[in-house]
């Protein structure tokens, strides 16, 4: 295995996974802060270091039409989007799930307008939370790097088939230079291995893909697509498993930091908890028992592991990128559902932070932590929800 | 090339009946003259719409050929999906064998032409796609309930431009399609008129054969849309070719032509007859007869007639 790092860009990152997976098919439109991945994955194909066919559309709608084209014509095709590209392209993403595509797309976080914003936070993706589509968020490039792997694995397992989002911060995540550590080639092209779901339009019987379908089937229908999320969660196990046993490198569907003698969390995804980490480590010096609980997967979403998982805790509060107007923000919601029918619940509590890209810094997650502490104590402000970080 | 029906009847159609389209359409006549115009194994990609509604009724398929459909406006990004798979399995030696000459082609209504799915279509000719797009061009929403879209000739009655006190129907004269995709300057475009077999499948072999984009648009007469009866689809089209409502116009490599009776009007051999013959075969133009003849309207949709007939007469050369 490769041990020399490389100082890489979540964007780039992406891209160089993008190349060592080699898809038949990149259809893609700019968008920032995707664009680094489409120029840097363009300039691998004018190199002829990819064989990929690349379609450069124009609009994000045509990005994921054309992948839908590709995907059921039986190729390997990948696409990248944010935000409003995202929003364009709606419509097709839950075709895309609907007709049990392998797609892997990247996402890169960003506020979905208006008011305009091209900074991060986590509403675009979480508009689509209910498309059908598989969600990993990443804290880091490497994150980022080693999850478009697992997400091909996850999305072309007969179990599952179902496209996948491989979601980072926007700017964050996408800009910032980290020291990442590839893979080789041969060892990505062993581990994602040849493609095993048919090629609807090039097989030698004729199929008819994407029917009219009414009253007697649709349902039915449906609850395939049910099920086959129902398949995720024991699938990415294996797969995370496989991938630690191969590159030791373990990733678990909610990870835990400083947990063991723990009383109290903070729960968020993707950048934002890199600062809890750090936040936690300064609070750990001075005897505070605080840990952080990130969940790399929001759809499906891992309700039983995280009900599980927090139970143990007296006290959590939940970062939330992005606010569901007049009701829960998306995590915060999920996981009030989850503890609905267990016995033991801890005080929990909501906080919105890092919309637009606003930075959640230390002095925040400090405030965050001193908040906990109160919750753990008094529980008073349990089920309350705030923005954090606002004049 | 000269059609020989019988020939033509015994091969596998691709498109088998059955299927729920009006009795009378011409847009099932008009797939199997297109697709069975050539040989080559093809691959067939959908907008949403009549074509696609009434022919894969799930679990049911009347379609013999691998057939895609996605949505609405995107017939032409989907198809450029498909045709970018097929020239990356094409690289990689997966492609099976008897579908390394394949031919790929995209069918839309008007509405997912001329309207919702213009952009798609544009980016799709830009990008040089090797694949057809056929428009069967029926004027109209037809499969939502006849509105008015802007392939909607002008004085037509719809139930977005209904015939009122204040109102003789669109007042908008159509989109000119033909002329907005010949200006991608793609290798052949050319307007079909069905009842015309040879000058059809000619036009089609070419289309499907040539090397890059190419664009049918193919005149469609809607039954209800158009309150006609189910037998005068052909005769329709006839007529719409002779009062030069429809002119059959073909444009290879940016040389713009004119075929069939539409060509023969142009040099004089044939008669061009006034748009009254073609108006008032339909019920969709009845209230501009009746209960009075509206003779203001009439000459406001011949001066359109005559206007758009020059242009194309103009464009292929014939000078006055």
């Amino acid at each position: 295995m490769t041990t020399k790092y490389e100082a890489l860009t979540g964007a780039e990152a992406a891209a160089l996974a993008m190349k060592q997976i080699n898809p038949d098919v990149v259809a893609v439109y700019p968008i920032t802060p995707q664009t680094p991945i489409v120029m840097k994955f363009s300039e691998y194909v004018a190199n002829g270091e990819v064989d990929t066919e690349m379609v450069r559309v124009e609009s994000e709608h045509s990005a994921m039409s054309a992948t839908v084209g590709a995907a059921g014509a039986g190729a390997r095709a990948m696409t990248a989007t944010a935000a409003n590209g995202l929003a364009l392209m709606w419509e097709i993403v839950y075709i895309a799930a609907s007709t049990r595509l392998p797609i892997v797309m990247g996402l890169v976080n960003r506020a979905l307008s208006g008011p305009i914003n091209i900074h991060c936070d986590h509403s675009d993706s979480m508009g689509a939370r209910d498309s059908g589509w598989i969600q990993i968020y990443s804290e880091n490039a490497q994150e980022v790097y080693d999850n478009y792997f697992m997400a091909l694995r996850i999305a072309e397992h007969k179990d599952v088939l179902l496209p996948v989002m491989v979601c980072q911060d926007g700017f964050i995540t996408s800009h910032s230079v980290e020291n990442v550590l590839p893979l080789e080639d041969a060892q990505v092209k062993k581990f994602i291995g040849k493609k095993n779901f048919k090629g609807l339009l090039t097989s030698e019987k004729p199929y008819t893909i994407g029917p009219l379908d009414l009253q007697d089937y649709y349902m039915e229908h449906k609850m395939q697509q049910h099920d086959a999320m129902k398949h995720v969660i024991p699938v990415i196990e294996k797969i995370q498993k496989e991938y630690a046993e191969t590159f030791d490198r373990k990733y678990e569907i909610i990870e835990e930091y400083r947990t063991d003698d723990a009383d109290m969390v903070i729960v968020g995804m993707s950048s934002v908890m890199g600062t809890v980490k750090d936040v936690i480590d300064m609070m750990r010096e001075e005897g505070i028992k605080v840990g952080a609980v990130k969940p790399r997967l929001f759809r499906p979403f891992p309700a039983e592991k995280i009900k599980n998982v927090l139970s143990k805790f007296k006290a959590i509060i939940i970062l939330d990128r992005s606010d569901s107007f007049g009701s829960f923000p998306p995590l915060y919601g999920e996981i009030l559902a989850s503890f609905f029918a267990a016995e033991k619940k801890p005080y929990i509590k909501s906080f919105i932070h890092g919309l637009g890209g606003r930075d959640t810094n230390v002095e925040m997650i400090k405030e965050v932590i001193s908040e906990l502490q109160k919750l753990r104590d008094t529980g008073e402000s349990n089920f309350t929800i705030d923005y954090l970080g606002v004049r | 090339m000269a059609v020989i029906l019988k020939n033509e009847i015994n091969k596998q159609v691709p498109l088998n009946g059955g299927h729920r389209m009006c009795p009378g359409c011409p847009v099932p006549v008009i797939v199997k003259q297109v697709l069975m115009s050539t040989d080559h194994p093809k691959i067939v990609a959908n907008a949403t719409g009549c074509l696609e509604v009434a022919t894969t009724i799930y679990p049911y398929t009347s379609w013999n050929v691998p057939w895609i459909h996605n949505a609405f406006e995107n017939a032409g990004a989907t198809i450029s999906g498909v045709v970018a798979a097929y020239e990356a399995m094409k690289r990689s030696g997966e492609l099976p064998e008897k579908n390394k000459d394949a031919k790929f082609i995209a069918f839309g209504g008007d509405g997912g032409t001329y309207d919702i799915g213009l952009q798609s279509l544009s980016g799709a000719l830009e990008r040089g796609h090797n694949f057809l797009y056929v428009c069967y061009d029926n004027e109209g929403y037809m499969n939502t309930g006849i509105q008015r879209s802007s392939a909607t000739p002008i004085g037509a009655n719809t139930t977005t431009t209904p015939v009122g006190k204040k109102s003789w129907g669109k007042t908008q004269p159509r989109k000119d399609l033909l002329s907005i995709v010949a200006a991608h300057h793609i290798p052949y475009a050319a307007s079909v008129a069905p009842h015309d077999y040879n000058d059809s499948m000619a036009k089609s072999k070419k289309a499907i054969e040539v090397n890059g984009p190419s664009f049918l648009v193919y005149f469609s007469p809607c039954i209800p849309g158009w309150k006609i009866a189910s037998d005068v689809s052909f005769e329709l089209s006839k007529i719409a070719v002779q009062t030069c409502f429809w002119p059959l116009v073909e444009i290879e490599n940016g040389e713009w032509s004119l075929t069939g009776d539409s060509k023969r009007i142009a040099e004089g051999k044939k008669e061009k007859l006034p748009i009254e013959d073609f108006l008032k075969t339909q019920g969709r133009f009845k209230h501009l007869f009746k209960p009075k003849l509206q003779e203001d309207v009439l000459k406001i949709i011949q001066n359109d007639i005559d206007k758009s007939w020059n242009f194309y007469k103009k464009m292929a050369g014939y000078t006055d």
